[in-house]
C-alpha cells in the first residue's frame, strides 16, 4: 500500500532532480553556444564570466525582467497553462531514469513505457500554446508541431520496443544491466540510429525544428510568449535533450555496466553515465550545425517513409531472433543488412547529376500543376 | 493514506467530469476531459493495474485529447468563440441522476458480499500471456477495427468538400 | 477504500458521460462525454478485476479492448464532424437532423 514515506521519498527525489536538472540545463546551454562557435569557426560567449561560463545566467535575469505580454481574456486561462503542460512531463519522466544500479527516484517495472507515455503529453500543451496565442503563425506552428512529433513517436515506441524485446525487462536499470557482454548499440545498429534520429526529432531540434524557426513561422506556437514563460518553453527544449541523450547513453550505449562491469564504485558509475550523456549531446549539437533545417514534407516524408519501415524492421528482427532461438550476432548482421538498404539508396541518389533530378521534379510538378490539383510548386 | 489518494483523485476526476459537461468555452471543456482522464489513470494506478495506468495517459490523454483538440480548433465557425449551451439540461439531468440511483443502489446492496482488499496486480507477463492466448482473436480483431478506423477516417476527411490544404 | 467506493465513482463517471451526450449541443462535446461514459466503464471493469470478482486478468484484457476501440472511434468520429462541418457550416447537433448532403 502506499505509505508517506514513500511520498516524501519522491518529494524530494523530484526536487533534487528539478534542482540537477537546472544546473544541467544551465551548463548545457553554455556548452552548445560554446560548441557550435567553434564549430563555425568563432569563440562563443567570452564576456560574461570566466569562458562565458555565467552567460546562461545572464540569459535567465534577461527573460525573468521582461515585459509580460498575454492575450486577451478569453485565452488567458490555457495562455499560461499550456508551458506547463509542456515542462511538467518532460520534466516528469526523470521520475524513472537511474544514474547508478540504486540511483533513481523510483525504478519502476515498466520505466521505459512511463518515458513514451509522457513524452505524449507535452504534445497537447504545444498545440494549445500554438492556438491560444491568437495568431494565425501561431496556430500553424502549433498545427505542424503536433503533426510533426505524434509522426516520429511511432519509431520511437517501435526502437525502444526492439529494446524491450532484447532485453526482456522494461526497467531500464535492468536493461542496462543486461547490456553488460555488449552494449545494444553494438547488437542493434539500427534501433540506435532510428531512436536517435527519432529522438531529435522529437524534441525539435535542427535539422528538425522548422515548426518554431524563426525564419519560417516566425517562431510558431512561442511566438507570443515572452519572458518567464518562454523560459519555460527553453528549459522544456534542453530537459528534453538531455533525456533523449540520457536514454540514449543508458539502453544504448550500456550505461554504467559496460565496459568496465559491475565492480565499479556508484560515483564512477554515475560519472560514466554522465559522459555518455554529454558525448550524445554533443553528437546532438554537432548535428544541428553540420546540417541545414528539413522543410517540413521532407521532414514528414523522412519520418512516414523512412524511419517508420526501418523501426518497424528493428522490431521484427528483435521479435526473430528472441523467438527461434537466434544467436546474439545475428541481430548486428540482420540489422546492418537492413540500414545497408537506405545507405545504397542515398549513395545513388547523390550519384545522379543534380540537373537531371531537378528538370524531373519540374515536369512532376508541371504535370500536376496541369491536373489541377493545386499543389504548390517549389 | 491510499483512502486520502482515492478521496483526492475522486474529486480532481469528479470535477473534471462535471467540467466538462458543464462548462461554455469548448476548450476549456477539452482540459477538463485532460484532468479526468488524467485522474482515471491515477485510479487504474491505485488498483495496481500499473500497465492499463501507462496505457491510459499514452493514448487518452495523449492521443484522444490532441484528436479532440484538432477537430474543436478546425470546426469553428469564424473568430467569434464557439460557446454552448445546453437547454435539455432538466431532462438530461433526471435521466442519468435515475440511472446513477438505480446502479448505487445495486452496488449498495450487494456490498456485504465483497469486503476483500485489493489483491495485489496482474504481472505484465501474465497479462501478455492471456492477451495473446485466450483473448488472440479479438485482439487480431481490435487491430483490423484500427486499420479499419484509419483507412476510413482518411477517406472521409479528404474527400470532396472546401478543402483547406 | 472497499470495491463499492470504486464502484459508485465508475457509475458516477458513466452518469456525468450521459448527461453531457444528452445536454451538449457541440458533436464534439458530445463525442467527449460519450469518452467519460467509457473511461467509467473501464474504472468499474479494472476495479473488479482487482478486487478479484472474477478471475484476475480478464476486466484488465476487455479494458484494454475498450480503450483500443474507443481511440478507433475517436478518430473516425473527428473525420465524420470535420466533413459535416465543412457541408453544412455548424456541427451543432440540433441542427444536423436530415439525411440530405
Amino acid at each position: 500500500m502506499i505509505d508517506v514515506r514513500d511520498v516524501l521519498y519522491v518529494a524530494v527525489g523530484l526536487f533534487a532532480l528539478f534542482n540537477g536538472l537546472m544546473v544541467v540545463t544551465l551548463s548545457l546551454v553554455w556548452l552548445e553556444r560554446k560548441f557550435l562557435g567553434r564549430l563555425q569557426g568563432r569563440v562563443g560567449p567570452t564576456r560574461v564570466g570566466p569562458f562565458g561560463l555565467l552567460q546562461a545566467v545572464a540569459d535567465a535575469v534577461k527573460l525573468l525582467m521582461k515585459e509580460d505580454v498575454s492575450p486577451g481574456p478569453a485565452a488567458r486561462v490555457i495562455f499560461y497553462a499550456a508551458p506547463l503542460l509542456v515542462f511538467v512531463p518532460g520534466f516528469v519522466v526523470w521520475l524513472t531514469i537511474p544514474f547508478a544500479r540504486d540511483l533513481a527516484v523510483r525504478n519502476l517495472e515498466l520505466g521505459i513505457f512511463f518515458f513514451i507515455a509522457f513524452s505524449v503529453l507535452s504534445i497537447v500543451g504545444l498545440v494549445l500554446a500554438g492556438w491560444s496565442s491568437a495568431s494565425k503563425y501561431a496556430a500553424l506552428g502549433g498545427f505542424r508541431s503536433a503533426a510533426q512529433l505524434v509522426s516520429y513517436e511511432i519509431p520511437i515506441i517501435m526502437t525502444l520496443l526492439a529494446v524491450v524485446v532484447v532485453a526482456g525487462t522494461m526497467n531500464i536499470a535492468e536493461v542496462v544491466e543486461a547490456q553488460a557482454s555488449a552494449p545494444y548499440a553494438a547488437l542493434l545498429p539500427l534501433a540506435a540510429a532510428v531512436f536517435l534520429l527519432a529522438g531529435i526529432a522529437e524534441v525539435g531540434r535542427t535539422p528538425f525544428d522548422i515548426y518554431f524557426a524563426e525564419s519560417e513561422v516566425v517562431g510558431g506556437p512561442f511566438v507570443e510568449y515572452s519572458g518567464a514563460h518562454w523560459a519555460v518553453f527553453f528549459l522544456a527544449e534542453y530537459v528534453n535533450t538531455f533525456v533523449i541523450a540520457a536514454l540514449m547513453a543508458l539502453l544504448f550505449l550500456g550505461g554504467w555496466r559496460w565496459p568496465f562491469g559491475a565492480d565499479l564504485p556508484p560515483a564512477a558509475g554515475v560519472a560514466l553515465v554522465l559522459a555518455k550523456t554529454y558525448a550524445v549531446v554533443l553528437v546532438i549539437f554537432w548535428l544541428r550545425a553540420t546540417y541545414p533545417r528539413l522543410r517540413i514534407d521532407q521532414l514528414m516524408s523522412l519520418g512516414w517513409k523512412a524511419l517508420i519501415p526501418l523501426s518497424f524492421a528493428a522490431v521484427l528482427i528483435a521479435a526473430a531472433q528472441q523467438f527461434y532461438g537466434w544467436p546474439v550476432w545475428s541481430l548486428t548482421v540482420l540489422s546492418v543488412a537492413i540500414l545497408a538498404v537506405p545507405a545504397v539508396l542515398q549513395v545513388r541518389l547523390q550519384r545522379q547529376p543534380a540537373m537531371e533530378r531537378a528538370r524531373r521534379y519540374a515536369r512532376r510538378a508541371i504535370a500536376e500543376r496541369a491536373r489541377g490539383t493545386g499543389e504548390a510548386v517549389r | 493514506m491510499a483512502l486520502a489518494a482515492f478521496y483526492v483523485l475522486a474529486l480532481v476526476t469528479l470535477g473534471g467530469a462535471i467540467g466538462v459537461v458543464t462548462v461554455r468555452n469548448i476548450i476549456h471543456a477539452a482540459l477538463f476531459l485532460l484532468v479526468t482522464l488524467g485522474g482515471v489513470a491515477g485510479f487504474f494506478a491505485l488498483l495496481y493495474a500499473e500497465f492499463l495506468a501507462l496505457a491510459q495517459v499514452l493514448i487518452y490523454s495523449g492521443a484522444v485529447v490532441i484528436v479532440i483538440l484538432f477537430a474543436l480548433m478546425l470546426t469553428r465557425r469564424g473568430e467569434v468563440e464557439l460557446m454552448d449551451e445546453h437547454r435539455r439540461w432538466p431532462v438530461a439531468a433526471a435521466v442519468s441522476f435515475g440511472l446513477f440511483a438505480v446502479m448505487a443502489a445495486a452496488f449498495i446492496a450487494d456490498a456485504a458480499r465483497y469486503q476483500a482488499d485489493v489483491r495485489s496486480s496482474v504481472s505484465l507477463d501474465a497479462l501478455g500471456a492471456v492477451l495473446f492466448e485466450r483473448w488472440a482473436a479479438p485482439f487480431e480483431i481490435a487491430s483490423l477495427v484500427l486499420l479499419v478506423a484509419l483507412i476510413g477516417a482518411i477517406v472521409i476527411a479528404r474527400s470532396g468538400g472546401r478543402d483547406e490544404g | 477504500m472497499t470495491l463499492l467506493h470504486f464502484e459508485l465513482l465508475g457509475a458516477a463517471l458513466f452518469c456525468l458521460g450521459l448527461y453531457g451526450a444528452l445536454a451538449r449541443r457541440s458533436a464534439v462535446l458530445v463525442l467527449m462525454s460519450i469518452e467519460l461514459m467509457l473511461n467509467g466503464v473501464n474504472v468499474l471493469l479494472v476495479a473488479f478485476a482487482a478486487y478479484g470478482v472474477r478471475d484476475n486478468a480478464t476486466g484488465l484484457v476487455i479494458a484494454i479492448f475498450v480503450i483500443t476501440i474507443a481511440a478507433a472511434e475517436v478518430a473516425l468520429a473527428m473525420a465524420i464532424v470535420l466533413r459535416l462541418f465543412r457541408s453544412r457550416g455548424s456541427v451543432n447537433v440540433d441542427e444536423i437532423d436530415a439525411l440530405r448532403g
